[in-house]
């Protein structure tokens, strides 16, 4: 294990620890400035138990029709050895698949851990691109490292083309309507398949071939319409690619943020917990509350210091980069006196003050 | 956002309730609206799970989708929709003034439209897609469906393309309304909570606008206005009556298992029903600004068009084509840019933006020419000077015409500036005559404020290419409308 | 990689060629852009059919007439204007230019130019041949107005300069092979197949030492190349320096061609007062110190008609132009990229658009921002700004919505900026007190 590996297995202690999949890698990109986060992220402890600890719990629930929806969908959609999968291939995209070779990773003999699957994967992707069939891998195992420990992380589906090229496929209940689907959970998608592009490419570098055979746009299967009936887009990656590659890069950093505190600080449960997580900064943000289990948490913490960035995000660079509400209030009114540095934006806040007293009669 | 809200909201924070940020109500409120409340189904693109809707406070009709997977029952729901929302439009067809066009061609134009308050941007986009999924439901064929569904179909889709025109108030959302008037201690995301945005906007007595919005925020004391349902509901109190309905022997037992499903929905429904109608107390207690009602005579005008052509007329295409596009983003972009002018205009809070950010300015008169004549020209032109004087951080440009906000049919061009002064020439509005109307002049210490902007809207003439004459470089025309031999076959579980 | 004339000439053969419906011409900043269009102008006039010509604004409008009045002094050119517009002086020196409001009043002449607003006034007419200049910031809402009057189009434009925006919302076109809100030329290619696309290879404005940087960060994958050598522009100072950040900057900027001018990270308003004084101080210091430029084409001192100050926003330039009051440099002129398009000068200097925010937007990481103002020079290019622009960009998260159907467009703001302020860190000069 390497150093960093080890001084974060100590940071998160006795704290309970969670399984990094392809949604909490990709969801690193959602607030890198964001110190609290990216330690807790990085040392892999679970943020809902911590937050509910804090007495703060999160409201992330998810209802279980939605649930109950997408694993019917998906199961639908790889039904017999995925077929439907495969007719959309060929009918809305295009891609020559004219016999394949199915391989369903699940079931591997006995064992089915995740390291032996892993192997399985690789060897079986190896083979692949030996003969070149065209080949659709089902539940594969692929790993990513995270700040020095592995995470395994599961597509899908992967689906080979005839010249070669592996695409991830991403399966998601969510309706695309007169061929439009909501951009936020497009995006999502995006960069979740973006994880899993990344761990493929990583895995083609150790078999010894090379990370292009994995191609940079994704199959994105979803409802159509208002049907059960599934329909395919390819969505371009690159910028996703690019974005949790920076994510995983910035990792390395961490141990700068490790020095924020005392070498026995740990993220175990109990009375230093507060403690220990206030003294590392965050940069709450209202978005957070839909992509951080510790939300609420750190919502209340910026709203007690008066953060103007409770307000929202954006709301700090209209006030001229004054962060507390107290001291914007305090130069608009007269009653604090800027320094030479806040002059201008004093001058800005006083006029606003003073023609809203104005018009307020 | 601006450094004007920021200091709203940080007020609002110190005050404990949120700030005013408009002196007038910017939008219009129908003396009869139509309140609706939907809920849907989580993971489903629009299956309805019930609604609240009704024209009074106490009108509360509910309907309800008893299993929202169920195709025949989802259809059932939409004709009981159909039933009392039709009726609702067609109410407002009975009155109508008949007006001549500048074509000189004669059209009746209804002296009301019809109003649909949804709690939220969610609720709107509900509705819309409700909309899309039935108007291509045909009424013949191997399933047909009653003459209403598809028509209401097409009646949501006409309410959710208006509502995107910027300025129209036919289906509005109660959280965008109110958070356009006040301005709360909490962030634009959380104000998409309607029952927080109200418990900052008029808190209960003894509670801060902070406290009033975490109540709201928790799902046990305040349902959400929807139409996303709470999880824990789901999973807890909607699964379990569903699967009841769904395991039901006979007919009794499913009438039983209806209730029980009626009486549920309806308890996370009332909460934010009342909320809908607080709200509307709230705004109807502004005063409306000047020009809501000349965009409301747009939205009325909007409203007898669709009206006169959607019984007889093919469902709206599921995509603009090039040219409708291209038209429907010209006036929008128009139609914004009135709206943002005309709300400067009847509202000084609001203009105040505008004098922050140098577009305007008000200023005091110091000195007067009602009678300067400009004799330069071919014929002589009644061009009165004003000297005034400003504390507004506005640098005026020597030649720049400026709209005056008291009386906007009169422009004043800069001839001079002098420190804190400016000498503007004044043109319009005055009358025909080389002696000025009386009053329509500003005189020596009289307050008033000009615009770099004006409220009237440009309404020029587009030149659009007919849809057959589509250029080649958007595709040529586009191909006529063909009814899809099956319905949008919705295959559920 | 073609060479300009090369490419040229394969240009004009497709112009020829009547199989095709649209030529599209990449031309990156000082490419010979309208020079391209005067000697394609000239091409098509030669069998004397009256041909059509489509600009954006009226100065570039003017711009093009009087380029190509002067090139050929024979040529008959229209004019199709407003009612409201004033003759220029650079159109009215031309015998062979006549103005006029009607395509009816000017039958006689070869070649008509307009903007495209006043084309979209025309509803008849057909024109066999339309050249559309600057064709990527014309938004694809003005093409579909005036397309019915050209049989075939000759597009050129930048692709790297600020896109066309609608101020309203737009989803509901997104994905659409027509959407209103892209460019015109975006439109076209999308709806149409086998429409040659040529590329400018070679700046002429951009020195040896900009073009690879502009290249690189915003033509990531169209690069090109300075047509001129290390060496072949100088930039000289007539006074010796005082010592001092401001003179260090100009000196850095003079040898090298950039300059990064860097205050102490803070956190202020868009109008941050030290960046504005940062600003004039150094104009003012580059006139009063006097500088001339040298050139392949010759000597001249750098003059204020030949500095352009560019911010992002009109009330950086407006406080920057006051700032000026009273110098050396106040004639200076202060633009917005979106005005400061299509111009050049010799020094340019930037307020950096991410200079002493918290937080990014998307407008401020436009990439297409920074293009216009960092390639508006053929000398030198002096950015100033806070420091923490990279920690700004390190903590900026990623939530941009993905629609479908919509072609990816780089380069990426991000990595743009990325690009470019990697680079200025090797010019850098830290502000010390005024």
């Amino acid at each position: 294990m390497s150093t960093l590996a080890a001084q974060l297995d100590q940071l998160r202690g006795a704290a309970p620890a969670t399984r990094h999949n392809a949604r909490t890698i990709a969801a690193l990109t959602a607030n890198p400035g964001c110190a609290r986060r990216a330690l807790l992220d990085a040392a892999a402890v679970d943020k809902t138990v911590i937050a509910q600890s804090l007495g703060f719990p999160p409201q992330f629930g998810q209802s279980q029709f939605a649930i109950t929806r997408g694993n019917a969908f998906e199961s639908m959609v790889k039904a017999n050895g995925c077929a439907e999968l495969l007719a959309l291939l060929r009918d809305k995209l295009g891609l020559t698949i004219p016999e394949v070779a199915y391989h369903d990773l699940n079931s591997v003999g006995e064992n089915t851990g995740n390291a032996v699957r892993y192997q399985r994967t690789r060897q079986l992707l190896k083979s692949t691109i030996a003969a070149g069939d065209g080949t659709l891998f089902d539940h594969p195992m692929l790993r990513l490292d995270i700040a020095g420990a592995t995470a395994y992380l599961e597509p899908d589906v992967v689906a080979v083309q005839l010249d070669g090229k592996f695409h991830v496929v991403e399966i998601k209940a969510f309706p695309v309507i007169d061929g439009q689907a909501d951009p936020a959970q497009v995006a999502a998608a995006a960069r979740q398949s973006a994880v899993y592009v990344i761990a493929l490419r990583e895995l083609m570098t150790e078999i010894g071939e090379s990370p292009e055979l994995v191609s940079h746009n994704t199959i994105l299967v979803c409802a159509k319409d208002f049907t059960n009936r599934p329909t395919a887009a390819l969505v371009d990656l690159r910028k996703q690619l690019a974005v949790v590659s920076r994510q995983l890069t910035r990792l390395t950093a961490i141990p700068e943020l490790l020095e924020l505190l005392p070498p026995e600080a740990t993220f175990a449960l109990g009375e230093d917990l507060e403690k220990t997580i206030a003294a590392i900064p965050a940069r709450y943000a209202p978005e957070c509350m839909s992509s951080c289990e510790l939300a609420f948490a750190c919502r209340d913490e910026a709203r007690t210091c008066g953060s103007v960035d409770a307000l929202g995000r954006g709301v700090c660079d209209e006030v001229g980069g004054i962060e507390n509400l107290h001291t914007v209030l305090g130069l608009a009114d007269g009653t604090l006196q800027p320094g030479p540095e806040h002059a201008d934006i004093t001058a800005m806040l006083r006029t606003a003050h003073r023609l809203r007293l104005e018009i307020a009669g | 956002m601006s450094v004007l809200s920021a200091l709203a909201k940080a007020e609002a924070v110190r005050a404990g309730r949120a700030q005013p940020t408009a002196a007038v109500r910017h939008l219009h409120l129908g003396e009869r609206p139509l309140v609706a409340v939907p809920l849907r189904l989580a993971g489903e693109a629009a299956a309805p799970l019930a609604i609240m809707i009704g024209t009074a406070r106490g009108d509360q009709n509910v309907l309800i989708v008893p299993q929202p997977r169920d195709r025949v029952l989802r259809l059932r729901f939409i004709e009981q929709l159909a039933d009392i929302v039709l009726p609702y439009l067609a109410s407002f067809l009975a009155e109508s003034e008949e007006l001549t066009s500048k074509a000189g061609e004669t059209y009746t134009r209804c002296l009301d439209a019809p109003q649909i308050w949804t709690p939220n941007e969610g609720g709107v986009n509900f509705l819309k897609l409700l909309g899309r999924s039935v108007r291509f439901h045909r009424t013949d064929g191997d399933n047909p469906v009653p003459v209403s569904i598809p028509l209401l179909g097409r009646w949501l889709t006409w309410f959710g393309d208006r509502a995107e025109h910027p300025g129209s108030a036919v289906l509005p959302a109660m959280t965008s309304a109110l958070s356009a008037h006040w301005a709360t201690g909490q962030s634009a995301l959380e104000d998409g909570n309607l029952a927080a945005l109200l418990g900052w906007i008029d808190p209960p007595p003894g509670r801060t606008g902070a406290e009033a919005a975490a109540i709201a925020e928790d799902p046990l004391q305040s349902p959400p206005a929807g139409p996303a349902t709470d999880p824990g509901f789901d999973n807890e109190e909607l699964a379990p009556l569903i699967a009841a309905y769904s395991a039901a022997v006979d007919e009794n037992a499913r009438a039983v298992a209806a209730e029980r499903l009626e009486r549920s929905r309806r308890g996370q429904l009332e909460p934010t029903w009342q909320l809908m109608w607080r709200a509307l107390d709230l705004l109807r207690a502004l005063p409306p600004g000047a020009s809501v009602e000349n965009r409301w005579t747009d939205d009325r005008g909007a409203f007898s068009y669709f009206a006169a052509e959607v019984a007889e007329g093919t469902p709206q295409a599921r995509r603009d084509p090039a040219v409708r596009a291209v038209r429907r983003l010209l006036e929008r972009e128009r139609a914004l840019e009135a709206l943002q002018a005309q709300c400067a205009f009847d509202d000084p809070l609001r203009m105040l933006e505008h004098r922050v950010t140098g577009a305007a300015f008000r200023g005091t008169v110091v000195h007067s020419e009602p009678d300067r004549v400009d004799r330069s020209g071919a014929r002589p032109k009644l061009r009165p000077h004003i000297h005034i004087r400003t504390t507004d951080p506005f640098l005026a440009v020597v030649g720049e015409e400026l709209t005056c906000v008291e009386r906007p049919k009169q422009s004043g061009v800069v001839v001079e500036i002098d420190g804190d002064r400016m000498v503007l020439e004044l043109s319009g509005g005055m009358g025909r005559k080389l002696v000025a109307e009386p009053g329509s002049v500003p005189t020596d210490g009289e307050a008033l404020g000009f615009a770099r902007f004006s409220p009237s809207p440009f309404n020029g003439l587009l030149n659009l290419p007919a849809r057959e004459d589509t250029p080649w470089t958007h595709g040529g025309p586009p191909p006529e409308w063909v009814p899809p031999t099956d319905d949008e076959g919705e295959e559920l579980q | 990689m073609t060479t300009p004339d090369e490419a040229v000439a394969n240009i004009l053969t497709d112009l020829r060629d009547a199989s095709h419906r649209a030529i599209v011409v990449d031309s990156p900043p000082g490419a010979g852009k309208s020079t391209l269009v005067v000697r394609a102008a000239r091409q098509l006039a030669e069998d004397d059919d009256q041909r059509m010509i489509v600009a954006q604004t009226n100065e570039q409008v003017d711009d093009l007439i009087d380029r190509l009045a002067g090139a050929d002094p024979g040529m008959r050119i229209g004019r199709l204007s407003s009612t409201a517009y004033v003759t220029s002086e650079r159109v009215d020196q031309h015998a062979n230019v006549r103005v006029a409001t009607k395509p009816g009043d000017l039958a006689d002449r070869t070649i008509v130019i307009g903007t495209a607003a006043k084309w979209a006034t025309i509803t008849e007419g057909s024109w066999s041949h339309a050249i559309i200049d600057e064709a990527y910031q014309m938004r694809s809402d003005m093409l579909l107005r005036i397309a019915n009057r050209f049989d075939r189009g000759l597009f050129v434009g930048d692709p790297g300069q600020l896109d066309p925006f609608a101020t309203v919302e737009t989803a509901r076109w997104a994905g659409l092979t027509w959407d209103p809100t892209m460019s015109a030329v975006s439109v076209m290619l999308a709806n149409n197949d086998n429409i040659p696309i040529h590329r400018l290879p070679v700046s002429w404005r951009l020195p040896a030492t900009a073009a690879p940087v502009v290249s690189q960060a915003f033509y990531p994958f169209t690069g090109f190349e300075s047509g001129t050598g290390f060496g072949d522009r100088r930039m000289a100072f007539t006074t010796r320096g005082l010592g001092g950040s401001i003179d260090a900057v100009l000196e850095e900027a003079a040898a090298t061609g950039w300059g990064w001018y860097e205050l102490p990270a803070r956190h202020t308003l868009r109008t941050d007062r030290e960046a504005v004084h940062a600003l004039a101080a150094i104009a003012a210091r580059l006139i009063e110190r006097g500088a001339t430029a040298h050139s392949e084409s010759g000597s001249h001192p750098v003059t204020t008609d030949r500095v352009a100050i560019g911010t992002a926003h009109r009330d950086q330039a407006d406080a920057v132009r006051t700032a000026l009051r009273g110098t050396a440099a106040e004639p200076v002129t202060v633009d917005t990229a979106n005005r400061l398009q299509g111009r050049e000068y010799d020094v340019t200097l930037v307020l950096h658009p991410l200079s002493g925010r918290r937080d990014a937007s998307a407008f401020h990481l436009e990439a297409g921002r920074l293009c216009v103002l960092a390639s508006r020079h053929r000398h030198a290019c002096i950015l100033v700004g806070r420091a923490g622009i990279p920690e700004l960009l390190d903590a900026h998260p990623s939530a941009e919505p993905v629609h479908l159907g919509v072609p990816v467009k780089f380069p990426d703001g991000w990595e743009a900026n990325q690009s470019v302020l990697s680079h200025l860190t090797r010019h850098r000069v830290r502000a010390t007190a005024l």
